[in-house]
């Protein structure tokens, strides 16, 4: 026989064996909790809702079109979005557009006191008492932040706290991106 | 006697796990409906807690999935329809029968792909041993030879 192909047979085993175990390393070392979102490169979902402050004003998916945006996911009961919410007053100072979805808080009051102690970031805030509008964007959980181009399309979703750290590291390029798109 | 009571609470606490409970407190048009939503809270996975279905987790996003899941049922709505309707929210992840992707070609296909290479390996190291076991021509005729001088 071939020497060449005997090599081959006889190292094929090994070969498909450190493949594999490659494979199933990198998978051990992924966070299981990071799931990415089915909708990313999707447009925003259609959606309807009322306005935190005055549940007379009602919105729509349009609030998220026409220019690079944030659409930040959180709720009075969730320890994180207090810890991330004083960054967000810091980008929001900046100019970084943020909407703000208010998601199955306890009650409108608790929710208009927080931003009323800790300050309001967002450009509009939308409320979602039942998590209608968060289940249409696949939400889990409290804090997720959304990054939507002009177009209106979800190009990122990042879970967990937004902080000063992942900002420079990797969500201000995207959103910087976003924007020179929109130029 | 309180710890009867203490078991007694334990073992309903068991018995009425979040499923039991969910489906019982739920009116539905037919039986067959009613079978329906038990499928789709067992095929269903919570994206917010891993490896449990709809139907055993406790966790505030697989209450709205199942209460969505009664909901579209009520309306009309498949079983397909509705577990469509969540890989689009959730992705792939939440049906836990996985599609054919790119992805899960691995998981598909790895163990095929193994079986073959064993065999192939087994085949060709078979071979081999007969390659070497099998006589050249000069051996051939020397056996010939000693076989003649036996018979003489």
């Amino acid at each position: 026989m071939n020497k060449n192909l005997r090599w081959v047979v006889l190292f094929a085993p090994l070969i498909l064996f450190i493949a594999l175990a490659v494979f199933l390393l990198k998978g051990l070392g992924s966070d299981p909790t990071k799931l990415d979102s089915a909708l990313i490169n999707e447009p925003v979902p259609a959606f309807e809702s009322v306005d935190l402050y005055d549940t007379r004003i009602a919105y729509d998916e349009s609030v998220l079109k026409g220019k690079p945006v944030l659409l930040n996911v959180w709720a009075t009961w969730c320890p994180t979005c207090r810890a991330e919410h004083e960054f967000l007053n810091q980008l929001a100072a900046q100019g970084v557009p943020i909407v703000g979805l208010n998601y199955k808080d306890d009650s409108r009051e608790k929710a208009v006191n927080w931003l009323n102690t800790l300050g309001d970031p967002y450009t509009i805030n939308l409320f979602d008492p039942e998590g209608n509008v968060a289940f249409e964007f696949g939400v889990y959980g409290a804090p997720e932040t959304y990054f939507i181009d002009e177009e209106g399309v979800i190009r990122y979703r990042h879970v967990g706290d937004v902080n000063a750290r992942n900002w420079q590291s990797t969500l201000k390029p995207i959103y910087e991106q976003l924007k020179r798109e929109a130029q | 006697m309180n710890r009867l009571l203490l078991l007694a609470t334990l073992l309903s606490v068991l018995v009425f796990s979040a499923t039991a409970q969910d489906t019982l407190t739920r009116s539905f048009d037919s039986e067959q409906q009613r079978e329906t939503y038990q499928q789709l809270i067992k095929e269903l996975r919570c994206p917010k807690c891993q490896n449990q279905n709809i139907a055993d987790s406790n966790a505030p996003l697989a209450e709205d999935m199942r209460d969505k899941s009664y909901e579209m049922l009520k309306a009309g709505k498949s079983k397909q329809e509705i577990i469509n309707f969540m890989v689009e929210r959730y992705g792939n992840f939440v049906h836990y029968e996985p599609p054919f992707t790119a992805a899960t070609a691995v998981l598909w296909f790895g163990p095929l792909v193994i079986v073959i290479i064993g065999i192939g390996v087994a085949v060709v190291l078979t071979r081999q041993k007969k390659e070497q076991t099998a006589l050249t021509p000069e051996e051939r005729a020397q056996l010939d030879r000693l076989r003649n001088n036996d018979n003489d």
